[in-house]
């Protein structure tokens, strides 16, 4: 029912390893609990060597960590550099595309008017459009999928409207909103907030439509009052589904940034990627992937561990 | 049976139930009739899927019956409400509240607004707290106030459940196989201070159960319903035993041993499953 287009983040992790390769050796020291997991592990396999076990840090463990996503990296960069070779010099090779990163890097916060900006001024921007729009899209998408949820009646007359406007590409509401806004900025900001607000919706109103039935049965029993059933029942029953529609929105929300801001200009990461291709500059491009990559990976997980915080032993099973 | 037994406080007359499903209309119940009087201890008994849950979800005013009529105190029973108050068959705690702060929700409602029917005026927050506490510390929960459902056992869940609804003081105790999905030691614990409690706050009581020798411990009248679809009340077994009831003095006594049989007899005997012999 709800997109499964960001459903997998494990699956991406791999991705991100690629682009956080410097930062993934500090991550492995950071969280202690997964080696001495895979170390449990080892242990019932191989009992004899309890002694070392005890003796040493576990490099193997280490390793097993480490060495699948370096692979994993290497096999990007491989396959690129081959493509490099093979199809002479319109696309540039991983060794020159590092260099100009660290040239863009050096320097993420300049300002050189308003069409050269470092590429951190563009990611602010583009997170700056999303917070603005999908923050819209949270404050009105969370209530209603709320009220959806709740009421029969607000259900069956909009699940047809939803059906009809959730499939409609993002991009496709663009120039409406250009239409009525008059400006780019505005018009970027509301395609995220109505490509974001559908996961949002559902997954609350599925969220509430499941609220276990003994919960609503005790609601019942106790006459509670409606407010006292959104405050004690519903609202911490539905938050963990909340949570993962938010996370979706969020996700679509940052595909669909990057679009946006190509067909509106100005400044942004989107924009950025646009013109360095208009500027024939494909090392930035290549670059700015992996900036998106790392920027929505970042978004995705921060959301992941915001959920599984709120989320109850009960309401899991 | 003491004189306020002969007075009816709930009455069923020609209860039915029937339940919509995607194979066509299932009759789950019919033909009800009983009276329960103010202060019984009644137990229904039956075979899974005979509809003792269904009669206690009507009593209960969460589900409304098909035909006929059921009261309460001589009114319609129109909907759910804390006067009788149910204890589910999974205790049905809310697993981000802790356990006072679940027993606290009941009380809150019932006493921290003033009562239309009696006059009782709205009492303050720590009249509530102290009464929240006090049915916790009837279960034995003092201790446990402060944590949540996750981090109990299955049997102190079910006294959080048992406190809850008896923190609301109902006028009818309805409890759905309360203590079935307890172990033995912890059932028997739990039955002992039901006992307890029962008899300490004169309620009445309404309890599914399918254990024989539950039923007939606890209760005043045993309702032996027979197999669904269609169910209906096949007999009504009065236990004359007296109070306080000792479960080990009464293995041995006569009385007991009489209507226990006399419900085996009903349920495996004359009721024997029928999907067996099918």
């Amino acid at each position: 029912m709800v997109s499964a287009v960001f459903h997998t983040p494990v699956e991406r992790t791999p991705l991100g390893c690629v682009a956080l390769h410097t930062s993934n050796a500090t991550e492995n020291v950071a969280t202690p609990a997964r080696p001495a997991r895979s170390r449990a592990v080892k242990l019932s396999e191989t009992p004899a060597p309890a002694a070392v076990q005890a003796m040493g840090y576990d490099w193997r463990g280490l390793a097993l960590r480490v060495i699948p996503p370096v692979l994993g990296l290497a096999l990007l960069v491989g396959i690129w550099a081959l493509v490099t070779i093979t199809s002479g010099s319109s696309i540039p090779s991983p060794a020159e595309t590092f260099k100009q990163a660290l040239d863009v890097f050096s320097d993420p916060f300049y300002r050189k008017g308003p069409n050269d900006q470092g590429v951190g001024w563009n990611v602010l921007m583009s997170l700056e459009r999303v917070a603005l729009g999908f923050g819209l899209a949270a404050a009105v998408g969370i209530p209603a999928g709320f009220l959806i949820g709740r009421f029969e009646f607000l259900s069956r007359m909009f699940n047809p409207l939803i059906s009809l406007l959730r499939p409609v590409s993002p991009l496709a509401w663009l120039p409406i909103g250009l239409l009525v806004f008059k400006g780019a900025n505005p018009a970027a900001i509301w395609t995220i907030f109505i490509c974001s607000i559908w996961p949002m919706i559902i997954n609350t109103a599925v969220g509430v439509q499941r609220v276990p039935s003994d919960f609503m049965n005790v609601a019942r029993v106790l006459n509670l009052s409606e407010w006292k059933i959104f405050t004690k029942i519903l609202f911490p029953a539905v938050l963990p589904y909340m949570l993962t529609g938010v996370r979706l929105a969020v996700g679509t929300a940052w595909l669909v940034i990057v679009a946006a801001e190509m067909l509106t200009g100005g400044v942004g990461i989107g924009f950025w990627v646009w013109d360095e291709w208009n500027n024939l500059n494909v090392k930035n491009i290549i670059i700015a992937i992996f900036v998106i990559g790392i920027v929505g990976l970042v978004l995705e997980y921060a959301l992941i561990k915001l959920a599984s915080a709120f989320t109850f032993e009960e309401v899991k099973s | 049976m003491n004189a306020s037994h002969t007075t009816k406080f709930i009455e069923v007359q020609g209860g039915e139930q029937t339940f919509r499903t995607k194979k066509g209309l299932f009759p789950a119940l019919r033909d009800i009739n009983l009276t329960i009087a103010k202060g019984e201890f009644v137990a229904l008994i039956g075979h899974s899927g005979c509809g003792k849950s269904t009669l206690l979800n009507l009593i209960a005013g969460l589900t409304t019956p098909t035909a006929g009529t059921l009261l309460c105190a001589n009114r319609e029973i129109a909907g759910p409400g804390p006067e009788r108050a149910v204890v589910f068959q999974n205790h049905s705690l809310l697993p981000w509240l802790t356990c006072f702060e679940n027993v606290y929700l009941a009380v809150e409602r019932v006493f921290g607004a003033a009562s239309k029917s009696t006059g009782a005026p709205a009492e303050n927050k720590a009249q509530l707290q102290a009464r929240t506490e006090a049915a916790l510390a009837l279960v034995g929960l003092t201790a446990a106030a402060q944590k949540r459902p996750g981090e109990i056992s299955g049997g102190m869940k079910q006294r959080v459940g048992i406190a809850r609804a008896l923190s609301m003081e109902p006028q009818v105790l309805l409890m759905d196989e309360p203590f079935g999905a307890l172990d033995a030691l912890t059932r028997a614990k739990l039955q002992d201070e039901l006992l307890e409690i029962v008899a300490r706050t004169k309620s009445t009581v309404v309890m599914v159960t399918h254990d024989v020798d539950e039923a007939v411990l606890l209760s005043d009248k045993i309702v032996m319903m027979t197999n669904g679809p269609a169910a209906t009340i096949g007999e009504v077994l009065a236990v004359d035993l007296p109070r306080p009831r000792n479960r080990v003095q009464l293995a041995e006594d006569p009385r007991y041993i009489n209507c226990r049989k006399a419900v085996i007899d009903f349920l495996y005997t004359r009721q024997a499953h029928v999907e067996k012999a099918a």
